[in-house]
């Protein structure tokens, strides 16, 4: 059986996961941080 | 660790933190699967396949890292009620369900050029399903506490009791008659029957994906601060 169909479908799924949910996080920080930043230098 | 109780504070070191972490884990991740993919040798009886290693065992053991890390912050939340605690449980969660869930995955891969079948219901692999679905019920129980206000002693509870799970995947292996393979490494001893060609890129894989899994969980904690500033601005807005 040749394994690197395997190997790449296994480096795919770990680095997709890992890259998207880091840039889900970042993208929420991102965003809450911009709100209360905005809200606290609202009068 | 009181120290970090004020979030003003914890955040002055995490700002910076999250960047390091991040910048640094991606990088040394990069290099340690091109080291793993085009560098390392095959391993004599199991060939290419076992390039798998360098993704499937970083994503087991911070598997594993993440519920005990949320068992820690979990019992310095019930015995200290430190302020981050839930916070900290809260942000280890998601990242630890993801590695989970790669490490079930990439096993699964794995096995199939490696034993021959995608699954078999041995004590590792059902141990680690155990923890992916006890991580689900934690986001679950987390995201209900929270939205009915309550402080999270339920969900801290559940992290600590979800804790016995871990020793019953690490001795699995031992107990029962498995079909994946002993333990390899034992950092108690400082061993290894690993060559040093396959163990240093595994260490460099799991270095860098630990850091990265550091910045995300402190990126996540940053948000749920900042959302709860706001919660606590519109409140006194509107009051």
């Amino acid at each position: 059986m040749n394994p690197w169909p395997f190997i790449v479908a296994a480096y795919a799924l770990s680095v997709a996961g890992t890259l998207a949910l880091t840039l889900w996080s970042w993208n929420a920080m991102r965003r809450a941080e911009a709100e209360a930043d905005a809200l606290s230098s609202r009068p | 660790m009181h120290v970090y109780a004020n979030p003003a504070r914890f955040l002055k070191i995490a700002r910076p933190l999250t960047a390091w972490l991040g910048w640094t884990g991606a990088a040394l991740i990069a290099a340690a699967l091109a080291w793993g993919l085009f560098l390392a040798p095959p391993e004599r009886l199991q060939g290419e396949s076992v390039r798998i290693l360098y993704v499937h065992v970083p994503a087991a053991w911070l598997a594993m890292a993440g519920w005990s890390g949320i068992a820690v912050v979990s019992l310095m939340q019930l015995v200290w009620r430190h302020p981050l605690a839930a916070v900290a449980a809260r942000a280890i969660a998601g990242p630890g369900c993801l590695f989970t869930a790669i490490c079930l995955a990439t096993g699964s891969l794995w096995g199939r050029p490696a034993w021959g079948t995608w699954w078999e219901w041995d004590g590792r692999m059902t141990s680690m399903l155990v923890l992916f679905f006890l991580y689900v019920g934690f986001i679950a129980l987390a995201g209900a506490e929270k939205e009915k206000g309550g402080e999270g002693r339920l969900t801290a509870l559940f992290g600590l009791v979800g804790a016995a799970n871990l020793p019953v995947i690490h001795y699995s292996v031992t107990w029962w008659n498995t079909l994946h393979q002993g333990q390899s490494i034992d950092f108690i001893r400082g061993r290894s029957s690993i060559d040093a060609s396959m163990l240093w890129p595994l260490l460099a894989s799991a270095l860098g994906f630990s850091l990265l899994f550091g910045a995300i969980v402190l990126m996540r904690m940053r948000a749920e601060l900042a959302r709860n500033k706001v919660e606590a601005r519109l409140r006194r807005m509107a009051s």
